[in-house]
């Protein structure tokens, strides 16, 4: 079942001081999808090999089905309760164990960019800045309630306030092009709100996302939080857009019919619909506490004060 | 023989002397037409249809009905007044404009809330302390920002977005109107507005309003009709942004028909609000809580607390004290100040009542209704309260929008948290606790965009309003409620 790109590659590594060692052959990562904290093959036995600008094969990625999705998103509902939950400073300190460990795998995040078509400057660049986003939201985690939130001086003899709650689940179909900064620059937001999320990897640069999900499984992210799946945004989409469980949908790209179809599919259940298009994913622009914004509810609290010293005496 | 008589029957020992509020100082004309471009304008349909007074059926006024020809128009002349005048005026002119509009509303006040009584069958004690006080406090609180814009969203440069088409329900009629107007044009934009086809005079009246003060033409046009000439506002291309209050199957359609367009859109929709009362509430309060959430408006509010959940060990207390309460209600004459309950505001909607309360007891529940008397003509609906509803009844889990309460009971706090939220809805909740810890857990767990701890039913111009789920997506009110009018660079 296993297509190996290069099975009859075997290595002869070098040591330092000039030694053959004896032949070995390398061992090669099947690539699978995370859900629920767990690393399953697609339930439907599926796959599909994605190939290189030189044409060479990816691997077998999975081809996830609806039935995954639908998996995934009763994983990231059952998530959601602990994860809103969890203090903003510790969700700080897991985004940020999150960079911690990505710093730790460089060179695998940048190898696999390689292998999808980045040139090793690329490759080098995306990851460092895909750690440096990781960094930037995780100190939002516990300011941006503060940005957005507000004391409403009503007239009436009562305190209220507004403050910001996620949204719920969030379906996310992730950047085509830049496979590693776009995933993070979608995820990352999102959760640091609070939010539990379900990401479908870009399709033909699938590796970094897959390899993106041990990061956050050795980061203390609980899980279900993030869920990643591969596939093909053109048999998934609808799915994203029209389950009812899901409370939010981010779409990246610019395919008209899509964001139509998604548009549509989230009037079933009034989901917020939110079209990332023509966003340059390295820039500096694409981060922001609005991004957290986006997937938040407001929620204002009324209760009565009582008129102490009512008699004009004041205390 | 004697006869018993209620005692907590205010009025059947002795009658209450009526206190009707004056008409007589009201102005109102036989026929409207539409406000377009800063004049009154015969539709081109040449149609009108009546506006009536639910509380006796009669005729008040004819008001035109817009076809997609006026819609265009009035879009259009929303347009020009936008890129021509409103969008290149200094803010704190377009401020200044606001703030006169609020003063004109608070002298015309007692005016206005005879007439929102007259057409929409809400008592006059509401109009007047509530919906005319807010409606001139909403254009005098976003007056004051149209040239503050700057500081609302940290690092973002705001710009108004061009022509908001707006749809508003008859449950507030002009109250919903200020909502929608007065945040567009403090952000820049220009409206066309389209009231509820059975309560459309208050808007007209604030039409001539807006017409004496002077606002220049085109920036505010107000549309009357039915669900077509709404369809055509939210169809029309040269909209920018629709925001819609309504019912959550409307709200639905909308959000499908702009899809694929640049539309912005905010969605105000219906709700099932959970109001919780825990053994340690005051329990008095807590009854006055109940009462005022659910027959507020005859019940006819997205936000009423139409879903009551008592904690078992209170629940014979809350219930007779409840129904006693609900005994002292007067229901009849929106025009009499002592009136608590006013007329439905339509047929239809009775229609509608009248089946949900036959859902209710074929599903089971056990149906309780004073014995007060309500009158022969008009619309009426004596306030109605189920015991031993369940979860799955029709009546807990669609909105009625009518005086019609569902009670369930709960034993912890965890129950009634996972039964409040187990719907598609998500607008408001109450809950009554002495207990502050408590309140805090329920409100931060309750999955609603607002929550009334030890009160409800409180709106504010200050004070953000609007839904989680299917209640919608946007804010109106306060700061966030700025959001929905501005693009942000």
């Amino acid at each position: 079942m296993k297509t190996i790109t290069k099975a009859t590659e075997v290595v002869i590594a070098s040591s330092q001081n000039g030694e053959e060692k004896p032949n070995r052959l390398k061992v090669i990562k099947t690539y699978k999808i995370y859900v629920g904290g767990k690393f399953p093959r697609t339930e439907s036995g599926r796959y599909y090999t994605p190939k290189n600008s030189e044409g060479h094969s990816l691997g077998n990625i999975c081809l996830c089905s609806r039935k995954d999705f639908r998996d995934a998103v009763v994983a990231a509902r059952s998530a959601f309760a602990g994860w809103s939950g969890t203090a903003p400073f510790t969700r700080s300190q897991i985004l940020y164990r999150m960079a911690e460990m990505l710093e730790g795998r460089k060179a695998q995040f940048i190898e696999e960019l390689q292998r999808q078509g980045s040139s090793l400057k690329e490759a080098n660049y995306e990851v460092e800045i895909s750690i440096d986003r990781l960094i930037y939201y995780a100190g939002w985690c516990d300011k941006y309630q503060q940005i957005f939130s507000s004391v409403n001086p009503v007239a009436s003899s009562h305190f209220n306030f507004s403050v910001c709650e996620p949204t719920g689940v969030v379906s996310i179909l992730a950047p085509e092009e830049n496979s590693l900064i776009g995933l993070v620059s979608v995820i990352a937001p999102a959760i640091a709100g609070g939010n539990t999320c379900v990401v479908l990897a870009s399709e033909n640069k699938p590796l970094c996302a897959v390899t993106f999900a041990e990061v956050l499984n050795t980061s203390d992210v609980p899980g279900g939080v993030v869920n990643i799946l591969t596939g093909k945004k053109s048999e998934l989409h609808e799915q994203f857009s029209s389950h009812m469980d899901v409370n939010a949908i981010v779409y990246c790209g610019i395919e008209e019919e899509v964001i139509k179809s998604i548009q549509i599919k989230s009037a079933n259940n009034v989901k917020r619909a939110l079209i990332r298009k023509n966003i340059n994913w390295l820039n500096d622009s694409a981060q922001s506490p609005y991004f957290i914004l986006d997937t938040q509810e407001v929620k204002t609290t009324w209760h009565p004060v009582e008129n102490i010293g009512g008699g004009g005496g004041g205390y | 023989m004697t006869k018993t008589i209620n005692p907590l029957a205010f009025n059947a020992a002795f009658k209450y002397a009526p206190a009707p509020e004056s008409k007589t100082h009201i102005q109102l004309k036989p026929r409207y037409d539409l406000f377009i471009n800063g004049k009154f304008t015969a539709p081109s349909s040449g149609k009108h249809f009546d506006s009536i007074n639910p509380a006796n059926e009669l005729k008040i006024a004819e008001i035109a009905e817009a076809n997609e020809k006026d819609v265009d128009m009035a879009v259009k002349a929303a347009k020009t007044a936008y890129e021509k005048v409103w969008s290149k005026m200094a803010p704190k002119e377009r401020g200044k404009y606001l703030f006169r509009i609020a003063r004109m509303i608070q002298e015309q006040a007692r005016e206005l809330a005879v007439i929102e009584s007259l057409d929409g069958g809400k008592p006059i004690r509401e109009s007047r302390d509530i919906d005319i006080p807010l409606v001139a406090a909403h254009f005098f609180y976003y007056a004051g920002w149209a040239d503050k814009l700057d500081y609302a969203y940290p690092n973002k440069k705001p710009v108004s977005l061009g022509v908001a088409g707006q749809i508003i329900p008859w449950n507030f009629p002009l109250l919903m109107a200020a909502w929608k107007i007065a945040p567009a044009l403090a952000c820049g934009n220009t409206v066309v507005l389209k009231p509820a086809e059975t309560t459309s005079l208050t808007a007209l009246k604030l039409a001539e309003i807006i017409q004496e003060s002077g606002l220049p033409e085109g920036v505010v046009n107000i549309v009357t009709g039915f669900g077509n000439t709404g369809a055509a506002i939210v169809n029309h291309p040269g909209i920018n942004k629709i925001a819609f209050t309504g019912s959550t199957d409307v709200g639905k359609i909308i959000q499908k028909s702009i899809a694929g367009t640049n539309k912005k859109c905010t969605l105000e929709l219906g709700g099932k609000a959970a109001n919780i009362i825990f053994e340690d509430a005051p329990i008095d309060q807590a009854v006055e809580g109940i009462i005022n959430g659910i027959y507020f408006n005859q019940g006819h509010v997205c936000c009423a607390g139409s879903r009551l959940f008592v904690q078992e060990s209170v629940y014979d207390m809350v219930i007779r004290i409840l129904k006693d309460r609900m005994e002292t209600l007067i229901v009849g004459d929106p025009m009499d100040k002592n009136t608590d309950i006013g007329a439905i505001n339509s047929k239809n909607q009775l229609d509608t009542i009248r089946k949900y309360i036959k859902y209710g007891k074929e599903d089971g529940a056990e149906m309780f209704q004073p014995s007060c008397e309500v009158p022969n003509k008009g619309f009426w609906c004596r306030p109605t309260l189920f015991m031993n509803a369940s979860q799955s009844h029709r009546i807990v889990q669609e909105e009625i929008f009518g005086p019609v309460l569902a009670v369930q009971t709960f034993r912890t706090v965890d129950e009634v948290i996972e039964k409040a939220n187990n719907t598609p809805f998500g607008l408001s909740a109450g809950v009554w606790t002495d207990k502050g810890s408590k309140i805090f857990n329920l409100t931060s767990k309750l999955r609603a965009g607002v929550i009334w701890a030890n009160t409800y039913n409180k709106f504010d111009p200050t004070s953000p309003f609007g839904g989680y789920k299917e209640s919608g997506f946007g804010r109106e009110g306060g700061l966030h409620g700025l959001g929905a009018y501005l693009n942000f660079n």
